[in-house]
């Protein structure tokens, strides 16, 4: 009884810690500085304002590339490690985890020759940040991906597919990635979540994404600029029960054992 | 339902890692419909003839002839064979109906057509009523009955079974081992049996090869390997492991006071140690007897006896439990042997 109030005071703790600065940014975004009580202004701003729509679109954008091109990058590419080039697993973790131990600004000087090459082939847009958010976001997928792959027993289900007639692309699509979509899904919500809550570089770089925009709009209108935040905290939140709910049955299925 | 057998045929297959020669020129042709099993201690290359056999790994050298033809740079994919693993390989994320019909979806049959045949290759394992389970829900022996039911469903030229018993309890072992042999007979399919288990081999294969660092030391029917075993390993290995002081001469061989014909292969003359299996040494209850009764151990219908002789070597006699029973440790007893031949290798 003692242990079940204990763990009830935790939940209620951790609640509180959690939830009282999302209340606060709610309470703040929807406050009418000027003329006192409520308003939902700053909100509405988030599809009235033009250059925060802007930025929203091109943060959701650059997520989505950014985990496509993760995905297609280092998902066949920890398969073909573990399959037929175990020796280079150090190697690729090594790569894989260098990241995360540059400081964002040295990236942004480091990138700034290799970048005006890209604007030359591929114009200045802002969804050029993909080719750095693949690099920004690489620890943290990798670490998902790779703990997924461990999880199963890849050689003997590749070998299997083989066996049954399955090339490898579709070993992969249809047998492997079945397998490790937890993994997957970890890996590409951790990285919406590294690139939507991602400022230095971008700001560096001088391009308008949505945490460049928040800061910006910070300066001149806080109700507007907190209304974002929180949206952005939400939208991560939301990812996060999604990710939760969709794997539920997955890892029931994998997991339930059946004796002899 | 059968499918007409292929002639498989390794010719002179090398395989090097590194220092290590897994194979060392291995040559076997399996006769069209015929189950080989490939029996030996673990590192002796069974395995990696199987996988290079499908096309899981590549050979240093040699050739692969499936119906006569050379698949060597086949891909796996492509090579039409059904394969059996050691560890458990059903799809998680598939049902067992559609782990069977896998292999038919890849070869674009119409989805009526490899259900209907999926259905009809449980039936043959007995597990239709299984069919909605995942492999999570089925117990290790169904595993393996399912992974045989959809190895089989492709309709493969070749069937390939790498060890697919080890993981299993002993009970459920002796029934999918039978179950197996029951299904390959039935469906005539060419067979490669892959384990270490030497009654595992002898009670499921047409011909038995004993493997021994990557070469084959003997290639012969179950009966024809255990009566006559090549070599001292293949003795060893097929439960000849009680090696007995002998003196031969003119084709016999005097054993524990027995004079007994000695096998090809045998010493010609002069000292030597006689392979004798357990059920082939004679216990005798003598006051007199110079050896010892030094333990029993109960093995269910049979007991094996571990007897020491005068020269302080032990060596063990296989008996009924109910004959074993007249025996406790200590006891004086005479032992003899009663075998048609021996070999004798070198001491």
């Amino acid at each position: 009884m003692s242990r079940r109030l204990l763990r009830g005071a935790a939940w209620l703790g951790f609640g509180l810690f959690f939830l009282f600065p999302l209340y606060a940014m709610a309470d703040f975004s929807t406050r009418n500085l000027l003329a006192g009580g409520r308003t939902l202004r700053a909100w509405a701003n988030l599809v009235v304002d033009d250059a925060l729509y802007q930025a929203i679109v091109v943060s959701l954008a650059l997520s989505a590339l950014t985990v496509i091109a993760m995905l297609v990058l280092l998902v066949p590419t920890l398969i073909w490690v573990r399959l037929r080039a175990p020796w280079a697993k150090g190697l690729v973790e090594f790569l894989c985890l260098l990241p995360l131990t540059i400081p964002a600004l040295v990236i942004v000087v480091g990138l700034r020759n290799v970048y005006l090459w890209v604007t030359y082939f591929l114009g200045e847009s802002a969804l050029t940040l993909t080719f750095v958010y693949i690099v920004v976001v690489l620890p943290f997928a990798y670490r998902a991906l790779d703990a997924a792959l461990a999880a199963i027993d890849l050689r003997t289900l590749a070998e299997a597919a083989r066996s049954l007639g399955a090339g490898w692309t579709t070993t992969i699509l249809r047998v492997v990635v079945p397998n490790i979509w937890p993994g997957i899904l970890s890996a590409a919500f951790i990285s919406i979540a590294v690139v939507l809550g991602e400022y230095t570089i971008a700001s560096l770089s001088g391009y308008q994404t949505l945490q460049v925009e928040i800061v910006a709009i910070g300066k001149s209108d806080g109700p507007t600029s907190v209304a974002a935040s929180l949206a952005v905290l939400v939208f991560g939140f939301a990812l996060l029960l999604a990710l939760s709910l969709a794997t539920r049955g997955r890892r029931r299925r994998l997991t339930t054992g059946v004796t002899e | 339902m059968t499918t007409p057998g292929v002639a498989v045929e390794l010719v002179e297959l090398t395989r090097v890692y590194g220092t290590v020669k897994a194979l060392d020129g291995l040559s076997l042709r399996i006769e069209p419909g015929e189950l080989v099993a490939l029996l030996g201690p673990s590192g002796c290359g069974k395995t990696t003839a199987l996988r290079i056999l499908a096309g899981l790994d590549e050979a240093t050298s040699g050739a692969v002839k499936v119906d006569g033809k050379d698949i060597s740079g086949v891909p796996a994919n492509k090579r039409d064979m059904g394969m059996v693993f050691q560890a458990y390989s059903l799809f998680p994320h598939l049902t067992v109906l559609d782990n069977v019909a896998f292999g038919l979806k890849m070869r674009r049959k119409a989805k009526a057509d490899r259900l209907s045949r999926a259905k009809e290759m449980l039936e043959l394992v007995g597990l239709s009523e299984h069919s909605h389970k995942y492999a999570s829900e089925l117990s290790g022996g169904q595993q393996q009955r399912v992974a045989l039911a959809r190895a089989l469903a492709i309709q493969p030229r070749v069937l390939l079974l790498d060890e697919p018993l080890s993981a299993l309890d002993a009970k459920v072992r002796t029934q999918l081992r039978d179950q197996i042999r029951r299904v390959q007979l039935e469906v005539g399919i060419t067979t490669l049996f892959v384990t270490h288990d030497q009654e595992e081999a002898l009670a499921v294969a047409d011909r038995v090869g004993v493997m021994n660092r990557g070469r084959l030391e003997q290639l012969a029917a179950p009966a024809e390997l255990y009566a006559n075993p090549a070599t001292p390993f293949v003795a060893e290995f097929v439960g000849l492991n009680n090696k007995v002081a002998a003196r031969v001469s003119g084709g016999t061989a005097d054993v524990l006071g027995t004079v007994v014909p000695t096998l090809p292969g045998s010493v010609a003359s002069g000292e030597g140690l006689a392979m004798v299996r357990p059920e082939s040494v004679t216990v005798t209850a003598d006051p007199a007897g110079s050896a010892r009764v030094s333990s029993v151990a109960f093995l269910g219908p049979t007991s094996r006896v571990y007897v020491t002789l005068p020269d302080g070597e032990v060596i063990g006699a296989q008996l009924t439990s109910v004959a074993a029973r007249a025996f406790a440790p200590g006891d004086p007893v005479t032992v003899g042997v009663d075998a048609d031949g021996v070999l004798v290798v070198p001491s």
